[in-house]
């Protein structure tokens, strides 16, 4: 059995964002960079499920990006995953979701993966489309958002998340695709002798023309600060100094305090 | 432009973001028509055509059948632009569909700008505008983004129709497991993923003791464990409107802001002064948690001793 789990590298959303010359997208410099969320749960759940079944599945995580997503990729071996795919195309971000899907199954069509896993929305795309993309490409059936996922047999029954917390439950056959909701499992964090181990595992490279990739269907521009909407107060400075501003604050635009510890 | 609006249905009822689809048309002062695989008995009232088919045969969640009763109504209407919400139906369904016609979606809109639109990206610090470069493209609207309009008339039904098959088959749902009820509390004190770890909880626990309010969480403090699902503020949460909400570490991602947006006064602690957070905040505090939040309780407590 052969699973696939597709994870993306994006900024950690702490640092200070600047537009590249062309404002298409940010400029990497000053930015710490690391796994999607989503996508580690993707890869958590596939390495459940390789445990479950007695350690068979070979896991294989794919990222496309520049070379730095081989830091990513490494991470995801030393999760535990079986091997890694790189698809090295410096363009990355300026691809659309139609291109990086394209990509993704151009990879996958040549293989047999019986399930295939990956984030729901990246973090700082959100655009929540590669993975059902990958699915229609490939023709494989499709569940977007999962909160849970159980195997039985080639059969797969999710329960997917619905607004309010609702849970919608469906069941499919293998081949899939996934798409993980953040909440899925817990991840795991890599142990030291798996690290160890990682630094022997393979990461395939290939170039975005070697796997096939269609042309775009959207373009980028503008891309900018988020322009504040609201002028609420900003307080910063010593703590203690703050915190008796701010009760007074609260004390005049609200009836909180007087009402006090009651419930 | 011509529009065909995806409508949806949870629960057997139309939610009222639909509502929103007509409001973001109006803003195009677009022509509209919609597809809703919905009961017959509960339509969308606005005066144009409506494809529809009904959702006891085809049910609520069945996106490779949903698919083809949306094509169906494109292939009769031929409109310049497919819009969904971006709600758990319409991400999953768009695209699909967008898959099927091969032309761009744009995903959680937000504005529109020029010939293009407007979304959020970097988890809300950024935006960018994308622009479609097919002649035809699938768009989801980010819930909350645009004006409910609600509009009269009597829609023309056209009945629609489509093979059956799936590979994906719905069995039902499950309600969240009923917990702490937010929505009355006055005061609510919100731990995020900024509090770093499970011990900081008692840092906002205290808070929330001393001005007699309800602890809650965004959804990376529920998701790992550290406290129960049914304290999750936001759209796959509780929708709160207390008198004071305070979010601790929490930047203030659209999915909680839906669901607090509703609060008096929101008092934010953040170390990082750009976080969206700031966007609804009367008062952004710059600060680590760990250093304000006892600061904060031992002034409250020492106000409250004072006797006011
Ligand atoms: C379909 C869908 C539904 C969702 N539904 C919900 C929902 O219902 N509710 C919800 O909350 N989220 C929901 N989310 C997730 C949402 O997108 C965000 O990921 C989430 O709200 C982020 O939580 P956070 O603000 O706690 O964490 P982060 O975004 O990681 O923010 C942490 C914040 O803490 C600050 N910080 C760090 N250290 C400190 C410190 N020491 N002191 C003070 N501040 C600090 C950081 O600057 C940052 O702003 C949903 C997502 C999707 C895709
Ligand atoms: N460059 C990429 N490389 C590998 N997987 C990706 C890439 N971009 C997106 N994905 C996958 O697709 C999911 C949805 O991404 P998006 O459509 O950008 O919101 C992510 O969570 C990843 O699993």
């Amino acid at each position: 059995m052969n699973i696939l789990v597709c994870i993306k590298q994006v900024p950690d959303p702490g640092g200070r964002f600047m537009p590249n010359a062309a404002a298409t997208w940010f400029d990497d410099a000053g930015l710490v960079f690391r796994m999607n969320d989503c996508d580690e749960y993707a890869v958590e759940e596939a390495l459940r499920l390789k445990e479950l079944l007695g350690g068979t599945p070979e896991v294989t995580v794919l990222s496309v990006g520049p070379m730095r997503v081989v830091e990513t990729i490494r991470k995801a071996l030393a999760m535990g995953c079986d091997r890694g795919v790189h698809i090295d195309d410096p363009e990355a971000s300026e691809r659309d979701p139609w291109q990086i899907a394209s990509m993704i199954a151009g990879h996958a069509m040549n293989r047999t993966y019986d399930l295939i896993f990956t984030g729901m929305q990246s973090e700082d795309r959100g655009s929540a489309q590669v993975g059902v993309l990958v699915a229609e490409k490939l023709g494989v059936s499709c569940v977007s958002g999962i909160m849970a996922f159980e195997w039985s047999d080639h059969s797969v029954t999710v329960e997917r998340e619905l607004e309010g917390g609702i849970r919608g439950i469906a069941r499919l056959k293998s081949p899939a695709l996934l798409t993980c909701q953040q909440g899925l499992n817990i991840p795991r964090y890599p142990t030291l002798p798996n690290i160890m181990k990682s630094k022997k595992k393979e990461i395939s490279v290939l170039r975005p023309e070697e796997v096939g990739v269609d042309a775009s269907l959207s373009s980028v521009a503008g891309f900018r600060h988020h322009e504040r909407k609201n002028a609420g107060r900003i307080l910063e400075g010593e703590v203690g100094q703050i915190a008796d501003q701010v009760v007074a604050m609260l004390d005049a635009k609200t009836k909180v305090l007087r009402r006090g510890g009651a419930r | 432009m011509k529009l065909l609006l995806v409508g949806e249905s949870r629960d057997g009822r139309l939610p009222g973001e639909v509502l929103e689809l007509f409001g973001f048309a109006d803003v195009l002062g677009a022509e509209t028509s919609m597809v809703l695989v919905g009961s017959p008995d509960v339509l969308p009232l606005f005066s144009g055509r409506l494809y529809l088919a009904d959702i006891r045969l085809y049910g609520e969640y069945n996106p490779e059948v949903h698919k083809r009763l949306v094509l169906k109504a494109i292939d009769q209407e031929r409109p310049d632009a497919v819009v969904f919400l971006h709600s758990s139906y319409g991400w999953d369904l768009a695209p699909r569909v967008a898959a099927a016609m091969k032309v761009a979606q744009v995903s959680a809109v937000t504005g529109i700008d020029g010939e293009g639109f407007t979304v959020d990206s970097c988890n809300g610090k950024m935006r960018r505008t994308v622009k479609p470069s097919t002649s035809s493209f699938v768009l989801t609207l980010q819930p909350g983004a645009f004006p409910a309009l609600r509009i009269s008339g009597i829609p023309e039904i056209i009945p629609i129709d489509a093979d059956q098959a799936t590979r994906v088959e719905y069995i039902g749902s499950r309600k969240p497991e009923a917990g702490v009820d937010l929505s009355r509390a006055t005061v609510i004190v919100s731990a995020g993923r900024g509090i770093g770890k499970q011990e900081h909880l008692d840092l906002v626990r205290d808070l929330a003791s001393v001005l007699g309010g309800e602890i809650g969480a965004s959804r990376p403090v529920v998701d790992a464990g550290w406290l129960q699902r049914s304290l999750q503020v936001g759209t796959t949460g509780q929708t709160v409107s207390p008198e004071l909400y305070v979010a601790c570490g929490i930047s203030g991602a659209i999915q909680h802001v839906a669901g607090m947006r509703g609060a008096g006064f929101v008092l934010a602690v953040n170390t990082d002064r750009d976080a969206p957070i700031g966007d609804v905040a009367d008062l952004l505090v710059v600060a680590d948690i760990v250093q304000f939040l006892p600061a904060l309780t031992s002034r409250i407590k020492a106000w409250q001793a004072s006797g006011f």
